[in-house]
C-alpha cells in the first residue's frame, strides 16, 4: 500500500546475523567520553570541571541556543578531564571523560513515573529539550526543534520512521519488537506537541515480526487524544527507504520541494528509537543518556543488539561481549552505506550512533577504480534525481559552479550511486567534495 | 591491533556488477547469433568471427601499450567490439577484410578518442562504415543459406525490394526472416537467436526497453505508413523489421553504453532519431540498408541529448 519513490538499490541485507537476539541491557560501562557535539547545532557548553563527582543522568553541559542540545552524564563517577577525543566524525573533539570508582552507584535510577496527559505542549517541548533528545536515525538534529515548526507551517502527519534500511542493521526493529507500547505513547506525545491527526508507522517489509508487534500492539492501545489516526504501514525493502524525503513520498506520495524540509508538506519524521527515547523522559524523567545499537560483521565472536551509554568507548564493549573471531579490517560507526570508516578503536557511541560494524576483508573488497562506460546506473539509482558521473566530471575539473548548477547540493550522500557503479568509481567522494565547495 | 584499519568514504558495499562482467555477459548473450549466422552460412563465418576478434583484441594490446596505459583486453570490451564487427560482415568476405575492420574500430573508432568510455561513436560500426566505402563491392556480396543451390551473388531481402525484383522475394516467408534462412550479414539473420541473447540481458537489467522499442517500432511505424506500394498504411511493417540488421542494431549496438545518452529519456529520443533515420536511409537513399549509419548519426548527437535530459531533480519547481 505504499507509494514508488525514485531511484534506489537492493544491497543485501546481512540482517540475519543480528535480527533474533534480543537487546541485552546489562552493560555500564567503567568510562565514558562525551563529546560536547553530537548534534546538529552549535556545541553543548560544560557546565562541570575537571575533579568533580557526578551523577548520572545529571546535565554536564548545556544548550547553547535554540538548536543545540544539553549533554547529560551516563554514568556516576569523577570527571576526570575535559579534553579533546576522536569522535565518530572528527578526530579532535572537546569531550568530557568520566570514570566511575564505584561499582554499584553507576546505573540510573527512575527519578519518577509521571503522567503527562495533563501537560500543556510547551511543557513537553521543553522536557524534550532538556532531556537531550536528538535525531536517532543518524542525523541527530536536535528533536525539539524539529518539534517547535514555524506558525505558518501546519503539521498533519507524523511518521514514525522504522524503514531501518542500512544493511545490518537491526536495533530499531528489535525496539519495535520489544518496546511498541512505549513506542506509542512517544508518539501520542508528539501527535499531541504538534497537534496533527494522523500518524504512519513505516517499517521496511523485510522486518515482519516488528510489523506484527506494533499491529498487535496498537489493536489494544487506548489513545487519550480523541480522533487520531495510527496506522503502520508495509514498505517495499529498498535503499534508501529510511530517507526522510523518501519515506514521505513513500507514505503520503507528497514531494518536499527541492531544498526544502519536511514540514513545507506538512510532515514531521521521527525515527523510532527518538519516540522511544521521548517516551522516557517525558514518562519517566530519564534523559538520553543510553540507546539500542546493533554491534555486528563478521569479525566479532558474538553480534548483538545492545543497549548501550553514550559515551561508551566501543574497545570496552567489544571486550565486554567477548571480542573478535578474526582481526577486523574496517570499523563503521553507522551502516555499511552512510557509516563513517573509523581509524582507531577509541571512539565513544555518540548519540547518532545506531551501530558499528566491524568488517573483514572480504566483506570489504577492495575494488579498483576503472573508467566511467556511462551505462546511466548512477542516474537510474540516484533517489534525488540528480546524474552523479555528469556531476563527477564536473567536480573532477572543478567546475563547481556548474556542479551547482545541476543540483549537486540536494545530494544526501546515501552512496546508491557509489555502490551500483560497474567501474566502481568512488562516486560519493566526488559527490562530498564538490557539496563542500560549493 | 598490528593492522591498521582501512579508513574510506562510504558506502561500505558494492554491487557485485563491474564493467568486466557486463561486457563479457554482452559478449555471451551475442553468441547464439553468432552461432546461428555460421550454421547458416558455413564455416567460413567463424573465420570471419575469429580474425575479427583477434584482431580486435591485437590492436587493443598493441595501442595501450604504445600509450603505456593498462593492459586491460581482459575485460571484454575489445572483443566485444571485434564480435559486433563481424557480425556486420557479409558471410563471404577474405579474411583480411575483418582484420582490417576491427584494426580501423579499435585504432580509430576509440583508442583515438582516449579509450573505453570516451569514444565518441560505436567502434563496430566506425569500422563498418570504413570497410563500406573502402570495399563497397566486398561489402555487397552477399550469401545464401548453405542448404540454398544457388549459393553466391544473391542479394539481401531489402536490396532485392529496393531494385523492384519482387519475383526474387517471393519466396521469402516472415519464418525465413525470423529465423535467418535469407541472405544477410554474418550476425544480424538470425532474429530468433538475437532475442534469445537480448532477453538475457533485459534479464540481467544490463540493457532497458528504452532504446530498442523506441528504435524498432519507430521504423515499423513510419515502415507502415510511408514504405507501402499503394500509398499511406499500406507498407509490410513486419518485413521491414525483420530484414536487414535492425534487429541486431536496435539490441545490441544502439543499446552500447558508452555511445548512447545517459537518461532514460535521453534513451528513447535516441531510439526515435535511430528510427527515423533508419527509415529515411532505407527509402531515400541509394543504399538499402540505414541501420549502422543511422546509428552513427545519432552516436554524434549523443552530447546534446546528454545535456537536455538529465532528469528534473526530486522536488523540483519551475519557478
Amino acid at each position: 500500500m505504499s507509494y514508488k519513490f525514485y531511484g534506489g538499490v537492493h544491497p543485501s541485507q546481512l540482517k540475519n546475523l543480528t535480527s533474533d537476539g534480543a537487546i541485552k541491557r546489562i552493560f555500564v560501562p567503567k568510562r565514558v567520553v562525551l563529546p560536547l557535539s553530537q548534534h546538529t547545532g552549535s556545541p553543548a557548553e560544560p557546565v562541570v570541571k575537571a575533579g568533580e563527582q557526578v551523577k548520572a543522568y545529571i546535565e554536564i553541559a548545556k544548550a547553547t541556543g535554540f538548536v543545540s542540545s544539553p549533554v547529560h552524564a551516563s554514568i556516576s563517577g569523577k570527571v576526570t578531564k575535559i579534553s579533546y577525543s576522536p569522535t565518530p566524525v572528527s578526530n579532535r573533539a572537546l569531550s568530557v571523560f568520566i570514570e566511575s570508582q564505584d561499582d554499584e552507584d553507576r546505573d540510573f535510577k527512575i527519578k519518577e513515573h509521571r503522567d503527562p496527559n495533563g501537560l500543556p505542549a510547551e511543557e513537553l517541548i521543553s522536557i524534550i529539550r532538556d532531556a537531550g533528545i536528538v535525531g536517532l536515525g543518524g542525523a541527530a538534529f536536535p528533536t525539539h526543534v524539529k518539534l517547535s515548526p514555524p506558525k505558518n507551517k501546519s503539521i498533519d502527519t507524523v511518521i514514525l520512521n522504522g524503514a531501518e534500511c542500512e544493511p545490518y542493521l537491526t536495533c530499531d526493529q528489535r525496539i519495535m519488537m520489544e518496546n511498541p507500547k512505549e513506542i506509542l505513547s512517544g508518539l501520542e506525545v508528539i501527535l499531541k506537541i504538534l497537534n496533527a491527526k494522523n500518524a504512519y508507522i513505516a517499517i521496511e517489509d523485510n522486518k515482519q515480526p516488528a510489523i506484527y508487534a506494533m499491529e498487535k500492539a496498537l489493536k489494544s492501545f487506548s489513545f487519550h487524544l480523541p480522533d487520531i489516526s495510527v496506522k503502520i504501514v508495509n514498505l517495499r525493502t529498498k535503499y534508501p527507504q529510511g530517507a526522510e524525503k523518501q519515506i514521505i513520498k513513500s507514505i503520503l506520495n507528497r514531494t518536499v520541494p527541492f531544498g526544502g524540509l519536511p514540514m513545507d508538506v506538512g510532515c514531521v519524521v521521527q525515527n523510532v528509537q527518538t519516540v522511544y527515547a521521548i517516551y522516557e523522559a517525558v514518562y519517566s524523567g530519564k534523559p538520553l543518556i543510553e540507546r539500542s545499537i546493533t554491534l555486528t560483521g563478521s569479525c566479532l565472536k558474538e553480534p548483538v543488539n545492545i543497549r548501550v551509554r553514550i559515551g561508551t568507548v566501543i574497545k570496552d564493549l567489544v571486550d565486554f561481549i567477548g571480542g573478535f573471531k578474526k582481526e577486523p579490517k574496517k570499523i563503521i560507526m553507522g551502516g555499511p552505506m552512510m557509516g563513517l570508516a573509523q581509524y582507531t578503536m577509541d571512539v565513544p557511541i555518540v548519540k547518532g550512533t545506531g551501530g558499528v560494524l566491524f568488517l573483514s576483508e572480504e566483506e570489504n573488497p577492495r575494488t579498483e577504480e576503472s573508467v566511467c562506460i556511462r551505462c546511466g546506473k548512477c542516474i537510474e539509482v540516484c533517489p534525488m534525481q540528480l546524474a552523479p558521473t555528469a556531476l563527477m566530471y564536473r567536480v573532477k575539473r572543478e567546475f563547481f559552479d556548474e556542479a551547482k548548477d545541476m543540483g549537486i547540493a540536494g545530494c544526501f550522500e546515501c552512496g546508491a550511486c557509489a555502490y551500483e557503479c560497474p567501474a566502481k568509481i568512488p562516486l560519493l567522494d566526488y559527490m562530498k567534495y564538490g557539496k563542500a565547495r560549493i | 591491533m598490528n593492522n591498521p584499519l582501512i579508513v574510506s568514504v562510504g558506502p561500505h558495499m558494492r554491487a557485485k556488477i563491474s564493467t568486466r562482467s557486463i561486457m563479457w555477459t554482452v559478449n555471451l548473450a551475442l553468441l547464439p547469433a553468432g552461432a546461428a549466422g555460421v550454421f547458416i552460412f558455413g564455416i567460413h563465418s567463424l573465420y570471419v568471427i575469429a580474425v575479427s576478434v583477434l584482431s580486435a583484441v591485437v590492436t587493443e594490446w598493441a595501442i595501450l601499450s604504445f600509450r603505456k596505459k593498462e593492459i586491460v583486453i581482459f575485460d571484454g570490451s575489445a572483443v566485444l567490439t571485434g564480435l559486433l564487427l563481424a557480425y556486420n560482415l557479409p558471410p563471404g568476405v577474405p579474411l583480411w577484410l575483418p582484420a582490417a575492420g576491427s584494426f580501423f574500430a579499435i585504432a580509430i573508432g576509440k583508442q583515438v578518442f582516449g579509450g573505453l568510455g570516451h569514444n565518441i561513436f560505436n567502434p563496430a560500426l566506425a569500422g563498418r562504415a570504413f570497410l563500406m566505402v573502402s570495399w563497397p563491392v566486398y561489402m555487397t556480396t552477399w550469401q545464401n543459406p548453405r542448404w540454398q543451390v544457388d549459393a553466391i551473388t544473391t542479394a539481401t531481402p531489402l536490396a532485392l525490394l529496393k531494385h523492384s525484383q519482387f519475383d526474387l522475394l517471393k519466396g521469402t516467408t516472415y519464418m525465413d526472416l525470423f529465423l535467418g534462412n535469407r541472405g544477410g550479414c554474418i550476425g544480424e539473420v538470425c532474429i530468433a537467436a538475437l532475442l534469445i541473447g537480448a532477453a538475457y540481458l533485459f534479464l540481467k537489467k544490463y540493457i532497458t526497453w528504452h532504446i530498442p522499442l523506441t528504435y524498432i517500432s519507430s521504423v515499423a511505424f513510419l515502415s507502415l505508413a510511408f514504405n507501402g506500394p499503394g500509398g499511406l498504411f499500406t507498407g509490410d511493417a513486419l518485413f521491414f523489421v525483420l530484414s536487414g540488421g535492425l534487429v541486431l542494431g536496435a539490441l545490441f549496438m544502439a543499446t552500447d553504453y558508452v555511445t548512447s545518452p545517459l537518461s532514460n529519456k535521453g534513451k528513447i529520443i535516441f531510439g526515435i532519431g535511430c528510427g527515423v533515420l533508419t527509415f529515411v536511409i532505407r527509402k531515400f537513399s541509394g543504399y538499402p540498408e540505414g541501420t549502422s549509419y543511422a546509428i552513427l548519426i545519432m552516436n554524434a548527437f549523443v552530447p546534446v541529448i546528454d545535456r537536455f535530459t538529465y532528469p528534473k531533480w526530486f522536488g523540483w519547481r519551475k519557478k
